[in-house]
C-alpha cells in the first residue's frame, strides 16, 4: 500500500513537471526571444526624436566645441578622453591622405603640410552618433547603456560594470573608460542641458553655425531644414547601426 | 593612476598614422586573451574525456579522469580574468542577476554556469560518488571528513545504485559534449559578433574558436598525462598517448583548414580593412601570426604529427616528440588568442592607423597577474588529483 503512494506521488511529479515544462517552452515560443533581434528592428519614435547635423563646408577647425565638450563634462583634460573631437584631413597631390587629430583639436589645428602640396582640406568634427540601433547598447552585459525614449543614448555610471565590451562595439570610437571612475563615459548630447531648454554645449559655442540638432520627427525643425537642403551621409552607412549625426559634404575619406 | 597616464602618453609617441583619440588606450589586455585561452582548455579537455565515455573509445581510458579533473580545474578559474580585469569587479554579479538579453556577453555567464554546475560538476560527482564513500570509510581526520562532505554523506555502494551513477553519469556527458561546443563557440561569437571590427567580425570565428579549443585542450591533457606518469613513476600507455596524438593531428587539421579559409576569404573579398589589416598582420602581428601561431604552433606539429602516421619510431623518440609537441601547439593556441584579442584592438577602426600594446609586470592588468590565473589552475588540479586519484578509483567499464 505504502509503495503506491510512492508511485503515485512520483508519477504525480512528473505530470506536474511535464505540464511546468511544455507550459515554460510554449510561453517562450510565444514571446519570442527579441535579443537576437537587436539590429533588426525599425527605430519606432514617437514625440521628440534627436538627430544631428554637422556641416563639414562650415566647419573652421577652431576646436571650441571639443574644448567646450570637455569642460562641460567633466571630460579627463589626458588626450585620450574624449567625447567630441575634431580630426583634420589632409588629401595630397600625389593622393595621399593625412588625418590628424592633435590633442583632439581643442587647441584648434596647424596645417604641417605645405599649401603646394595640398589638394583639398577639410575638418570632420566627431561625437557620439546616438545611433538608433547602437551597437554598443546592444552588446552591454547589464543593461547600463541605453536609448532614451528621444533617441539618445546615454551610460548609467552606478550601473555599469566596466567590462569595456560596449569600446569595441562603438564603429566610431566615441566611448573610452574614465579613469577614475572605472566605468565607460561618452556624449550624452548634454542630456542636462537639454532638460533646461538649452543647447548641447558644443552645438551652442560653434561660431559657425556648422552644428545643428533637433526632433527628426518635427517637419518645422531646424535639422529637417538642414536635411531637405543638403546631401547629407553618415559615417559607415554599411554598418547599419542607425545613426543620426548626418553630415554635409562628407567625402568618402572620412572614417 | 599615474603610472597608467604615463604609459598612455609613451603609447601615444608610438601610434603610427591615425587612431581616433579614444582608441590609444588598447582596452582588452592580456587577462581578456587569457579568458578564451583558458575557456578553450576546458572545452578541449572535456571533450577528451567525452571520446572515452561517449565514443567508447577505451585506449584513452587512463586520460579519462584527467582530462575531467583538468577541465574542472580551470573551469573554475575561467572568469577570474574577466572579473579580475573590470573596471567595477564588484558588481560583476549584475550579470547574472541582470542580463542584458541582447548581449553575447551576458548570456555567456549562463552558459559558463551550465556547464560548471550542470556538466562538470555532476559529471565528476557521479563518476566519484562510490570512490568517494569508500575513501571517506578508510580514511580519519579531516579527508574523512572531506570525503564525506563531497560524496553528501550518501553511503548506498551497491551495484543498482553504482550503475544508477554510471547512468546519470553518461547522460550527462551527452549533454556535456553540446553544451562543451555551445560554451566555447559562445566564446567566439562575443568576438565574431561585433561588426564594428573586421578582424574579429567573421561567422567562422565561433567553429575556429571551437576547434582550437579542441586542439589546445588535447594538447593539455596529453602533456599533464606524460608529466603525471612520470611523477608517479609508472609505465607510459603509448597506445594511449599515439591515439591522443592521431586525435590532435585531425583537429589541428580541421582548425588550420579553418583558419586558412577565413584568411583567404579576406584576402579574396578585401573589403574596405583589407589594407590596414594586410599591414597589421605583415607589422605588429608578424612574429606572434606567422612565426609563433602559424610555424612553431601549427606547421611543426602538423608536420610531425602527420610523419608519425606513417613512420613510427622507437617509443623513446616518440614519448620526447609526445613531450615537446604540446607545448608547441598550447603555445601557439595562446597566440591564436593573442592575435585575436590584441591584434583586433592595434589598428584604427578609421583604418588609418595603428596603436601599440604596452603593459608592465606589475598591476591588476601586468603579466604576473597574467601568469598567476594561468598557474592556479595548476594548483587546484594537483589539489584535486591529491584528493581524487583517477588511478586509484575502483575500474568502472563505463558500459
Amino acid at each position: 500500500m505504502k509503495e503506491d503512494v510512492t508511485k503515485l506521488s512520483r508519477r504525480n511529479f512528473f505530470k506536474a513537471g511535464t505540464v511546468l515544462a511544455s507550459g515554460v517552452a510554449i510561453a517562450s515560443a510565444l514571446t519570442p526571444y527579441d535579443g537576437l533581434l537587436f539590429a533588426a528592428e525599425a527605430p519606432g519614435a514617437k514625440g521628440k526624436w534627436y538627430g544631428i547635423g554637422i556641416d563639414i563646408n562650415k566647419c573652421i577647425g577652431c576646436g571650441k566645441c571639443a574644448n567646450a565638450c570637455k569642460q562641460e563634462n567633466n571630460v579627463p583634460k589626458d588626450p585620450f578622453y574624449f567625447r567630441s573631437w575634431v580630426e583634420q584631413y589632409t588629401i595630397k597631390n600625389d593622393g595621399s591622405i593625412l588625418v590628424e587629430s592633435p590633442a583632439g583639436g581643442v587647441n584648434g589645428f596647424t596645417q604641417s603640410v605645405p599649401d603646394a602640396d595640398i589638394y583639398k582640406s577639410f575638418f570632420v568634427p566627431k561625437m557620439c552618433n546616438h545611433c538608433a540601433k547602437s551597437p554598443c547598447t546592444q552588446v552591454c552585459p547589464v543593461g547600463a547603456t541605453f536609448e532614451t525614449e528621444e533617441g539618445i543614448v546615454l551610460v548609467d555610471e552606478k550601473y555599469c560594470i566596466g567590462c569595456r565590451y560596449c569600446v569595441q562595439a562603438c564603429p566610431y570610437g566615441c566611448r573610452y573608460i574614465h579613469p577614475e571612475k572605472g566605468t565607460v563615459d561618452k556624449c550624452t548630447l548634454c542630456f542636462h542641458r537639454l532638460k533646461q531648454g538649452l543647447q548641447p554645449a558644443c552645438f551652442e559655442i560653434c561660431p559657425t553655425e556648422a552644428r545643428i540638432f533637433g526632433d527628426l520627427n518635427d517637419p518645422g525643425s531646424k535639422i529637417n531644414y538642414f536635411l531637405k537642403n543638403h546631401t547629407c551621409m553618415v559615417v559607415k552607412p554599411h554598418l547599419n547601426t542607425g545613426s543620426k549625426l548626418f553630415y554635409n559634404a562628407l567625402s568618402p575619406e572620412v572614417r | 593612476m599615474e603610472d597608467h597616464l604615463q604609459n598612455l602618453y609613451e603609447v601615444l609617441s608610438k601610434v603610427e598614422g591615425y587612431v581616433y583619440p579614444n582608441e590609444i588606450e588598447l582596452n582588452w589586455s592580456i587577462l581578456i586573451v587569457l579568458y578564451p585561452y583558458i575557456t578553450g582548455l576546458v572545452a578541449g579537455a572535456f571533450i577528451l574525456a567525452s571520446l572515452e565515455r561517449i565514443f567508447k573509445i577505451k585506449v584513452l581510458k587512463p586520460t579519462y579522469g584527467i582530462a575531467l579533473l583538468t577541465a574542472f580545474s580551470f573551469m573554475l578559474v575561467a572568469t577570474m580574468p574577466l572579473v579580475s580585469h573590470l573596471g567595477k569587479p564588484l558588481r560583476a554579479y549584475e550579470i547574472m542577476i541582470t542580463p542584458h538579453s541582447s548581449s553575447a556577453m551576458a548570456i555567456f555567464g549562463f552558459v559558463y554556469l551550465w556547464y560548471l554546475m550542470v556538466v562538470l560538476f555532476l559529471e565528476i560527482w557521479f563518476d566519484y560518488r562510490r570512490d568517494m564513500v569508500i575513501w571517506g570509510n578508510e580514511s580519519t581526520g579531516v579527508k574523512r571528513f572531506l570525503y564525506k562532505l563531497l560524496s553528501l554523506w550518501t553511503t548506498d555502494i551497491s551495484p543498482k545504485a553504482v550503475a544508477l551513477d554510471d547512468r546519470i553519469g553518461y547522460i550527462v556527458t551527452v549533454i556535456g559534449i553540446p553544451s562543451a561546443f555551445l560554451l566555447h563557440g559562445y566564446v567566439g561569437f562575443i568576438f565574431g559578433s561585433i561588426k564594428a571590427n573586421p578582424w574579429w567580425s567573421t561567422v567562422l570565428m565561433p567553429v575556429i574558436f571551437l576547434f582550437s579549443a579542441m586542439v589546445s585542450g588535447i594538447a593539455l591533457v596529453m602533456l599533464i598525462y606524460i608529466v603525471l606518469t612520470k611523477v608517479r613513476k609508472q609505465l607510459i600507455d603509448m597506445e594511449c598517448l599515439d591515439t591522443i596524438a592521431k586525435y590532435l593531428l585531425y583537429i589541428l587539421l580541421i582548425d588550420f583548414a579553418l583558419e586558412g579559409l577565413d584568411q583567404i576569404h579576406r584576402i579574396y573579398v578585401a573589403e574596405e580593412s583589407f589594407e590596414a589589416l594586410h599591414k597589421l598582420v605583415f607589422g605588429k602581428l608578424f612574429y606572434t601570426l606567422f612565426i609563433y601561431q602559424m610555424l612553431i604552433g601549427t606547421v611543426i606539429p602538423l608536420l610531425t604529427l602527420g610523419t608519425l602516421q606513417f613512420y613510427k619510431p622507437k617509443a623513446q623518440i616518440r614519448k620526447l616528440i609526445y613531450t615537446i609537441l604540446p607545448l608547441l601547439v598550447l603555445a601557439g593556441i595562446f597566440f591564436m588568442r593573442w592575435n585575436v584579442v590584441i591584434g583586433g584592438q592595434l589598428f584604427s577602426k578609421s583604418f588609418y592607423g595603428y596603436t601599440t600594446f604596452k603593459t608592465g609586470l606589475i598591476g591588476t592588468e601586468g603579466y604576473l597577474m597574467a601568469a598567476a590565473w594561468l598557474i592556479i589552475p595548476f594548483l587546484i588540479l594537483s589539489f584535486l588529483l591529491w584528493l581524487l586519484p583517477p588511478w586509484k578509483k575502483i575500474e568502472t567499464s563505463h558500459e
